[in-house]
């Protein structure tokens, strides 16, 4: 902090020195000294990973999914899995959230935290307002490979209700609409806690989610308490189908995850 | 069908030789009736040992209303719907159907041993014997009552995702010691250890009055703790 405080100094004394007459010089100079000092004011923590702000208001997805669950879910508990894996990976190469996951299996805090934080940006950025929501939905390669793979959108749905109803994932969990690596079929997978299927050994073998749900009690305990099945009926109103074709198209190309923002 | 069933009731085991063929005509007629009674009596949900509002303000009534006549409850049925499965997959010798359902069985009936546990194990009266049973065993183990507690809270709020922390007796070592199980995971079952204390750390347990500030939840319990359980579990233990 000392340090921090005497570069100021001398920075800002540098910006009234001779060299520096033209007034717009003299703000570059303070601007960057004041840069360099806030850089070294900051404790040496990695930031490398940030929470991404939300596609939408926080009272977007109402009725379906409650302003202060959105408040608290966005800005408490994904902001701690965000804070947590910039402390896991301190001093560590940055690389982006998606590249941790293949081998988060490896490290406690980084399959908790790591993955916490690729979940939770991947689901805020699959949904969308209702009134937008209902305007959107499969391309048609996605919906091909829904009838193929599940008959139907509607079954397809009732089978991710029943993966996603209470005991079916036990404790806390997600429920996945995965691209299997060959990619040749779509299938639903449940996870417990914050794994997920790129995580190599969660599943037979690395799966590539499209579309993510968060059932740990804290995405919908304030609104619809232990009436999980309900929660998850309604969460098709705010699916953005356009973006889960995007994410589709994405992984069916790639054979990598979706990366994500933050 | 070789008339081979296989009796669970212990006391009917006695009564009846095993021997299928020794059965008694009767009982073979009316083996529908005696066969639904092998599963036992059905779980039923326990009353609380006090109204929804005792333990405030750790722990809101609208909390323990939920938790208790929602949560729990649905174990229960659950369970006793996974029980009358168990029955008869035994009884047709079904080892497939058998063995699937020990998910159901470990989770339901998991839930309903530990939340029975744990509405006994909460009180507003805390009330805590000084040199007793409980006391000494604390402070062979963890050096103080306050050491206790403090270990405790840290292994409840480390728990990633759904599960409880509880104090317990290990029989091994005969002395009390910490442990915490993943969702709805019995101890005693899983580790061989008796529970004595749990504090259940799903997020229902606490989201409506805490949110996610874990730690006020778990500071604000050891208010309610009934610590006469704790030390007569320890006692019945040794």
């Amino acid at each position: 902090m000392k340090l921090a405080i005497a570069s100021l100094f001398i920075g800002l004394a540098s910006a009234w020195s001779p060299a520096n007459d033209a007034s717009s010089s003299r703000r570059e100079a303070i601007s960057k000294t004041l840069a360099a000092g806030a850089a070294l004011a900051s404790p040496l923590v990695s930031n490398a990973y940030s929470v991404p702000d939300l596609p939408y208001p926080y009272e977007a997805l109402e009725p379906y999914i409650d302003t202060p669950t959105m408040k608290i879910h966005h800005d408490k508990h994904h902001a701690t899995y965000v804070a947590n894996i910039n402390k896991a990976m301190e001093g560590k190469e940055e690389v982006p959230i998606l590249d941790l996951m293949e081998n988060a299996l490896d490290a406690g805090p980084v399959r908790n935290n790591g993955g916490g934080h690729y979940n939770h940006a991947f689901f805020w950025s699959e949904m969308a307002p209702p009134d937008v929501a209902k305007k959107t939905k499969p391309s048609d390669a996605l919906a091909k490979m829904i009838d193929s793979s599940f008959g139907s959108m509607d079954e397809m749905k009732s089978q991710f209700e029943a993966a996603a109803a209470p005991g079916a994932v036990f404790g806390s969990g997600w429920v996945w609409v995965v691209l299997n690596n060959a990619g040749t079929k779509l299938e639903i997978v449940g996870t417990p806690n914050q794994d997920n299927p790129l995580m190599k050994g969660v599943k037979d073998e690395i799966k590539f989610p499209i579309l993510g749900l968060d059932v740990w009690e804290h995405a919908y305990y304030l609104k619809y308490q232990n009436r999980r099945p309900e929660y998850v009926s309604n969460w098709w109103n705010v699916v953005n189908w356009d973006k889960v074709s995007e994410n589709f198209a994405y992984v069916s190309e790639k054979k990598s995850g979706v990366p994500v923002e933050g | 069908m070789s008339g081979k069933k296989v009796i669970f009731d212990t006391a009917l085991r006695a009564s009846v030789n095993l021997q299928s063929s020794k059965l008694p005509s009767e009982l073979t007629k009316s083996s529908t009736a005696l066969f639904s009674a092998l599963s036992g009596v059905k779980a039923t949900l326990p009353d609380l040992p006090y109204d929804y509002n005792a333990l405030e303000p750790a722990i809101s009534a609208q909390i323990m209303e939920l938790h208790h006549t929602k949560h729990h409850q649905t174990y229960i049925t659950n369970l006793n719907a996974a029980m009358e499965k168990m029955d008869s997959a035994m009884i047709n010798g079904d080892v497939s159907a058998v063995i699937a359902l020990q998910g159901a069985l470990k989770f339901n009936g998991g839930g309903h041993i530990n939340h029975t546990l744990f509405w006994e194990n909460l009180s507003p009266n805390s009330d805590y014997n000084e040199g007793g049973t409980l006391d000494k065993a604390l402070k062979e183990r963890f050096g103080s009552k306050d050491g206790f507690i403090s270990e405790l809270t840290a292994t409840s709020l480390a728990i990633q995702g759904s599960g409880w922390g509880w104090l317990v007796y290990n029989p091994k070592t005969k002395m009390v010691d910490i442990a915490a199980c993943p969702n709805q995971d019995p101890v005693e079952a899983t580790t061989g250890l008796k529970p004595l204390l749990g504090i259940d750390m799903w997020e229902h347990a606490f989201y409506l009055d805490y949110k996610n500030v874990k730690p006020d939840y778990v500071k604000a319990i050891w208010d309610v703790i009934n610590w006469d359980t704790v030390e007569a579990r320890l006692e019945a233990a040794k």
